[in-house]
């Protein structure tokens, strides 16, 4: 392989695996705030103990996204330095911006959550944790900034070669950001419903299984109490609401991606016609959406793809609101980039040994239109899941299938599915660009770049390939350490956020009497209300 | 002088003196896991005075670079791409750190902690040493050609500058941490850190005054100089006040030495933020590496909101945390009992689960 494709993977594995962290940490960081705001206004035990519960996978998860994202940052400049030279001017911008009006919010404030449980105010330390949840937003919003620049450049002129920054406004509220941002979040809620709801249902499953549980007569649940700690009859009730709010999560996290996930469509139909077209397989002009394409997605040309199913007039909705407005496939679009941006990458020593190649405008195929069903699919199937599972325990019985419970629990990973073929679709329908150009751009459409001119031209291959390995290993061992954790502490229960349910009042938090604490422990030691 | 891509230069500058100065500490304390703490008690004491602070001292790195790539794109990509290899080692070491602090205590078992340890120790280490390495290399020299790309291979970046970098940081980091633990922490751990302090600084000093050095003889003006005596000050001052047990003002004194250590290593080091030590036409300087105006006006202004936000709500976690952690605070490790004990979704299933302790 050479330096570029390397380069290609390496980004392409980094940021797939950082953004399995990013959207339970976004997601699953709301809810919790959400569950500590409950308690904090009601003073409900349940609600302490979903706050710790989920607040504690929260936190696993957490370090990892911290861990992971630092290589993002870095890997602009050590890989692609190309790219980083002829972005810079507009798409550090927000890069830096993200470091310093987010990440720093975030850390700072979730230490002080972590750690403030006695130290603070309960006002404040709540207060601490929204602030977190609402920097990690902010960072979001940052990135896709800067990534949706590179979709639709705007707010940039060039000079001496490179774009430069002559608007930040339009950079800022660049039309495709401003509806991506909303997308991903609601993708990274998503994530957080299904969590909640697959692992509630487990614990509900297996309170039943282990005889706690017991259905009644009329058909509702009795919960009972069983002699581990934390295994009592507010137990059931965490993980009834947590079942519930996840369920609600998912649905309406579905129908908010379903939402800005159309006006994206729209704009990227204008914005990047190439990318829609292969979402499509579309070949040729048409206004049919395709259930089922067959043949050889993987050719450049178009010619022995067929479309085996395809609804007449969906496509044109999708791409302009009507059923009728023709939308242009490849084969038509193909002519127009060939003749805009040229049929063969130009003889400069940027690109290396690259000089000189034709250039494939149609993006693999198989990716793009395999990626953008997989989103949908993925999403659809966990929003459909998550209102069956409200349905089925709406009298607050979970049923006794362990093929079931092992759905809820293996349906975890559908958003997770969803919002990493989302990216992949995103990202590599966008090449053969890396900067793709932005068409309505007057006098200025010189604004792109080819991924074949961004990798870092003074790299070597060996160098790339180190760590390219060296990542993905570590990738690969810390993702098996974190899944064990989590197992661990989910199997745990709520006593393993909560060693002072087994260790203090013999099992037992007597309802309403410890409101305005944390944990047992008053003996005026507030130096530590948290250890590591 | 272009007056915004000096008002950047400097802007780097202090985000770099901020992170040594931060993240200095938390670095040397991850160092001292290994080299300092006899027992579990005195690590968890060691990790629990920088608990709360340690995630957001690391953003200091992440904006410096961040405000490198904004002001700076040409000073980035170079500086990053010819680094490639150390850098990773950086990566390394940093992911490792930081997934080792969380972790570490997840699960209660010896051996688990002991490579959770490693793991800080070693990752600390390899973050200072990467980081100094590549601040001495960018104020020294790097062999770049004319487009700024590294030439001569994965290696060709190194030099003695590299190591007296980074060995630069890692000693000041080792000696700011135990002035720092002196000042954080009670009982035994308080005292025989001050000791060691006092013993270890006159000598933790010296690559970081030989890298300041080089510096100026190779680029130094006379107020850099008189810096590098300042700093000189600042530690025989550090030294004097934490003999005489005042720990406090000996952790300020450290933290004045790296302030006025990297003011004149930068300050020796502008206007040029790479040198190039094939051709002195290929330098990298503020004004053929920075951004637009349009681009260095608008980050002026984000950070003159943004920068001081950041000191203000910091310092603040400072002060919620500012009681001293000793032996006696930290709580007992409980394991605990699984709610859940089977392992149902992969094997056969258990018929009982209520008495399976946690590992």
């Amino acid at each position: 392989m050479d330096a570029l494709e390397i380069a290609r993977w390496q980004f392409g594995i980094t940021t797939v695996y950082h953004f399995m962290m990013v959207p339970l940490t976004i997601g699953l960081g709301l809810v919790v705030a959400i569950m500590q705001t409950i308690w904090y206004r009601t003073g409900k035990p349940e609600y302490l103990r979903m706050t710790k519960f989920w607040g504690k996978l929260f936190l696993i998860n957490f370090i990892m996204g911290v861990a992971t994202g630092i290589v993002q940052e870095f890997q602009f400049g050590m890989a692609w330095s190309e790219y980083s030279r002829f972005v810079g001017d507009v798409f550090g911008a927000p890069l830096a911006l993200e470091a310093l009006l987010a990440f720093f919010v975030e850390s700072t404030f979730l230490g002080l959550w972590i750690f403030g449980w006695k130290q603070l105010k309960r006002g404040v330390h709540l207060a601490c944790l929204w602030i977190a949840v609402i920097g990690s937003v902010f960072s979001a919003y940052f990135i896709i900034v800067a990534n949706s620049w590179m979709q639709h450049p705007v707010g940039v002129e060039m000079v001496d070669g490179r774009p430069v920054m002559t608007d930040a406004w339009a950079v800022f509220t660049n039309n495709t950001a401003l509806v991506a941002v909303p997308h991903t979040l609601f993708g990274a809620l998503a994530v957080a419903g299904a969590f909640l709801l697959g692992i509630a249902w487990y614990h509900l499953w297996r309170r039943r299984h282990d005889g706690i549980d017991v259905v009644g007569k009329d058909g509702r649940l009795v919960p009972g109490e069983a002699a581990i700690p934390g295994r009592d009859k507010s137990d059931y009730t965490v993980w009834m609401k947590s079942l519930r709010i996840g369920a609600v999560v998912a649905m309406i996290s579905f129908a908010g991606t379903a939402i800005t996930g159309d006006l994206q469509g729209k704009l990227m139909f204008e914005q990047q016609p190439m990318k829609m077209a292969a979402a499509e397989a579309a070949c040729h002009d048409g206004t049919g959406f395709s259930v089922l394409s067959v043949g050889n997605l993987g050719a450049t040309d178009c010619d022995d793809i067929v479309a085996v199913i395809e609804v007449p007039g969906i496509l044109s909705f999708l791409a302009k609101g009507d059923f009728t407005t023709e939308v242009k496939g490849v084969n038509s679009l193909l002519g127009e980039y060939k003749e805009k941006y040229g049929t063969h990458l130009p003889d400069n020593p940027l690109y290396g040994d690259r000089a000189g190649q034709e250039i494939q405008y149609v993006p693999v195929m198989e990716v793009t239109y395999w990626g953008f069903r997989m989103m949908i699919g993925f999403g659809g199937i966990a929003a459909f899941a998550a209102l069956l599972a409200l349905w089925v325990t709406r009298k607050g019985v979970v049923p006794q299938s362990k093929w079931l419970m092992r759905l809820a629990v293996f349906g975890i990973l559908a958003p997770f599915g969803a919002n990493a073929a989302g990216w992949i679709f995103t990202e590599m329908g966008r090449q053969p660009f890396v900067v793709a150009p932005n068409p309505d751009m007057n006098g200025i459409d010189q604004v792109f770049m080819f991924t074949a001119a961004a990798v870092s031209p003074g790299v070597s291959a060996g160098e790339l390939m180190t760590s390219l390995v060296v990542l993905t290993t570590i990738y690969a061992v810390l993702l098996v350490v974190e899944v064990k954790l989590l197992v661990k502490y989910i199997r745990g229960g709520v006593a393993s956020a909560m060693p002072e349910l087994a260790h203090a009042h013999g099992g037992k938090d007597t309802d309403h009497s410890d409101k305005n604490d944390a944990g047992p422990d008053k003996s005026g030691d507030d130096v530590l209300a948290f250890a590591y | 002088m272009e007056l915004l891509p000096t008002i950047w230069f400097v802007a780097i500058a202090v985000l770099w003196t901020g992170y040594l100065f931060l993240e200095g500490f938390d670095l040397g304390v991850g160092m001292l896991m290994k080299l300092f703490a006899r027992n579990n008690t005195d690590r968890r004491v060691l990790l629990n005075t920088i608990g709360p602070v340690w995630d957001g001292n690391e953003v200091w790195l992440l904006t410096a670079a961040g405000a490198t790539f904004a002001a700076f794109p040409l000073w980035y990509a170079s500086l990053f791409s010819a680094l490639y290899l150390p850098l990773l080692c950086v990566l390394a070491a940093l992911i490792f750190r930081a997934v080792a602090f969380e972790y570490r205590g997840k699960v209660d078992s010896e051996r688990w902690r002991n490579r959770w340890d490693w793991a800080i120790a070693v990752g600390s280490f390899g973050a200072a040493f990467g980081i100094g390495a590549a601040l001495a290399l960018t104020t020294t020299g790097l062999p770049l050609n004319a487009n700024g790309d590294r030439v001569g291979g994965p290696m060709s970046w190194f030099s003695g500058y590299a190591l007296l970098g980074g060995f630069g940081v890692v000693a000041f980091a080792l000696v700011h941490a135990l002035a720092f633990l002196a000042l954080k922490t009670d009982g035994e751990v308080r005292h025989r850190a001050r000791r060691w302090f006092v013993r270890l600084v006159p000598v933790a000093v010296l690559p970081m005054f030989g890298w300041m050095v080089s510096v100026q003889f190779l680029s130094g003006k006379p107020w850099t100089w008189a810096l590098v005596a300042a700093a000189a000050v600042a530690v025989v001052l550090a030294w004097t006040l934490a003999r005489a047990g005042s720990e406090g003002r000996a952790f300020g004194a450290l933290g004045a030495f790296i302030v006025c250590s990297t003011a004149s290593i930068f300050g020796a080091a502008f206007p040029v933020v790479i040198p190039s030590t094939l051709d002195p036409a290929f330098n990298l300087t503020i004004s053929n590496a920075s951004s637009s105006d349009y681009t260095l006006g608008l980050m002026s202004i984000v950070a003159a909101i943004g920068l001081p936000l950041v000191i203000a709500y910091q310092s603040w976690t400072y002060w919620v945390f500012r009681r001293r952690v000793s032996a006696a605070h930290i709580p007992e490790a409980h394991g605990f009992l699984p709610a859940i004990a089977a392992k149902v979704l992969i094997s056969k299933d258990s018929p009982s689960a209520s008495n399976t302790t946690g590992d």
